[in-house]
């Protein structure tokens, strides 16, 4: 896996593109994230399921991970079992 | 992931809100996406290498932009500028191609009989007849856009943007959803600079209505502005010079929703950028640096950095005004030296930048050196506290009896003459020292401005070897439409 590639949560609707990529299992709802979702949906973990937001990014508490939502879903992402937290924007004056 | 992921996320957030309107008509964020995912079909069935563009801006250029990333073929919108037998090459060099825009002239231009040629209203027409709205954003493993380089010095290169790079720009310089749905963005770059790619990308990521204004009249985007409560605009200088010249002729223009007005793409002038500072003292400027291989955008001027240079009585803080500012979290500037060393703050070389959005790449080749390093020919130096000041191609710069000077300095001391309008300084031969310095001028008003008040200001403010051998003074200076001094055409002044 690169940055750049985009996976899907095996348990909800969740798609992310990664920003950014360290060691460790990438997961949402509390199962391990895929390339492509194969048989039928789970559900998210309770204790994994505050939901994932459009366009936000999201990183671990070491920031080696940064992932960018890119289809919301009722999951909540984490890496190794430990929740991500959402990133705060720090927005630029738009240039274009 | 591909670039046409940044409209999909778009259209799946809101697909009812609008995202662009041009000539009176409003695309929502879900038709734009319906739209493209129907050129996709099109321009997949007809198995072309190249989707071009020959057009002025329109719905189209973010329909076949979006739409050819979906079929996975580069998109190359042309200058329509262009004579024909310049442009006509350029067309050989896609073929075969789906090419949308000037239909009868494209087809005195191309050759390849697998060509797809379609007018505006023909593609439109084709792309929403065949529409997969359910369809999903590519992995994006190739080239997004290519774009012809203005060749101001050679040759027009083909410059190639790969997915990775404008996906990486935009995700990592734009918040996505982040405009207020009343906000929109004027944008007036013509639809083949990369300007007007990226206005494209960033004001759908960012869900910032797009109101486009095909060919700029300074009247007219004034009028546009006012009626549609405009809140963002991109300008290059020359665009923003003619708008404050029309304001002054204009009374009662009411400009207040104005909240921000990013330019680039050319010098700015520092008398001028300080005159729209007081014209619109309610909005945020923005100077934007950046190439055509870089994706857009390296460095950024913010509003407060601009007001603050404006108000400051410390010249070092005020000489901001004239910086294109520091470079973006995610993008690396160093200025290094001809044998390629780190040059230290103050020191002037050539600006090398690093970074995902930057591709440095070309058809033929890439110009990336060791590192991921892009050695972009721009001159410049980073001041103390990483400030980065333009100085002018490389190439520009002019080489005398071994000194490196550049253009840039001395034409911003000689536009400090009150009887000096405009200016470029080149390089002409010389016997006695290989290169020496000419300036052509273009005198301003009835103020008189003689060869020797000239040579004895440069004198004065920087030092003799700056000095010009030869002053010619002229009606305009030779610019391209983007407002690009066209430097080999002055030395032809000399020559």
């Amino acid at each position: 896996m690169k940055a750049g590639t985009k996976l899907k949560s095996a348990v909800c609707d969740t798609e992310v593109m990664v920003i950014k990529l360290g060691p460790g299992s990438i997961e949402c709802g509390g199962a391990p994230m895929v390339e492509e979702r194969t048989g039928d949906k789970g559900v998210p973990d309770p204790a994994f399921a505050a939901g994932t937001k459009m366009g936000k990014r999201y990183s671990d508490a070491a920031a080696s991970f940064e992932l960018l939502c890119v289809k919301p879903g009722a999951g909540s992402l984490s890496i190794d079992g430990v929740a991500c937290q959402l990133k705060d924007a720090k927005p630029l004056p738009s240039s274009d | 992931m591909d670039i046409s992921l940044l409209l999909k996320m778009a259209a799946d957030a809101e697909p009812d809100r609008v995202g662009l309107t041009c000539d009176g008509r409003d695309w929502t964020y879900g038709e734009l996406w319906g739209a493209a995912t129907g050129a996709a079909a099109q321009i997949a069935a007809s198995g072309v290498e190249h989707v071009a563009l020959l057009d002025t801006g329109s719905e189209a250029a973010a329909i076949a932009l979006f739409g050819a990333a979906l079929a996975g073929v580069p998109y190359c919108p042309l200058n329509y500028r262009l004579a024909d037998v310049d442009l006509g090459a350029l067309i050989v060099r896609l073929e075969p191609a789906y090419v949308v825009g000037d239909a009868a002239r494209v087809g005195t231009l191309a050759t390849d009989p697998r060509n797809v040629i379609l007018d505006r209203a023909d593609f439109l027409t084709a792309a929403l007849a065949t529409q997969d709205p359910d369809r999903d954003a590519g992995e994006g493993a190739g080239i997004a856009v290519q774009l012809f380089t203005s060749g101001t010095t050679a040759a027009p290169k083909a410059a190639i943007l790969r997915h990775f790079n404008l996906v990486s720009y935009i995700i990592g310089s734009v918040e996505f959803g982040a405009a207020e749905e009343q906000d929109s963005a004027l944008v007036s770059v013509p639809p083949y600079h990369i300007a007007g790619i990226s206005a494209l990308m960033s004001s759908i990521y960012a869900m910032r209505r797009i109101l486009l204004l095909p060919a700029f009249d300074p009247a007219e985007w004034i009028g546009l502005a006012q009626a549609h409560r405009v809140s963002n605009a991109f300008l290059v200088p020359t665009m923003l010079s003619r708008i404050v010249e029309e304001l002054d002729k204009t009374d009662g223009a009411d400009l207040s929703s104005l909240r921000a007005i990013a330019y680039g793409g050319g010098k700015m002038p520092i008398e001028l950028i300080g005159k729209a500072l007081d014209l619109f003292p309610q909005t945020a400027f923005t100077n934007a640096y950046g190439l055509t291989e870089t994706s857009s955008t390296v460095a950024l001027l913010g509003p407060d950095e601009h007001r603050a240079a404006q108000g400051s009585a410390d010249p070092a803080i005020r000489a901001r005004l004239g910086s294109v500012g520091k470079p973006l979290p995610s993008v690396e500037i160093e200025i290094r030296d001809e044998a390629g060393h780190a040059l230290p703050a103050g020191e002037a070389g050539e600006i090398y930048v690093r970074g995902d959005q930057v591709s440095g790449e070309y058809k033929e080749r890439s110009a990336l050196i060791a590192d991921g390093w892009f050695p972009t020919r721009d001159a410049g130096y980073l001041d103390a506290d990483g400030y980065l000041f333009l100085s002018g191609r490389a190439d520009d710069v002019i080489v005398r009896g071994g000194e490196n000077m550049s253009p840039g300095e001395i034409e911003d001391v000689l536009l400090s003459h009150p009887g000096v309008a405009d200016a470029a300084a080149v390089g002409i031969a010389s016997a006695e020292w290989g290169e020496a310095v000419g300036v052509a001028i273009v005198p301003k008003g009835d103020i008189a401005a003689s060869d020797d008040d000239l040579k004895k200001l440069i004198r004065d403010r920087l030092r003799s070897s700056r000095v010009p051998e030869r002053i010619e003074r002229v009606e305009a200076l030779p610019y391209n439409e983007m407002g690009k001094l066209l430097r080999r055409e002055v030395k032809k002044l000399f020559s």
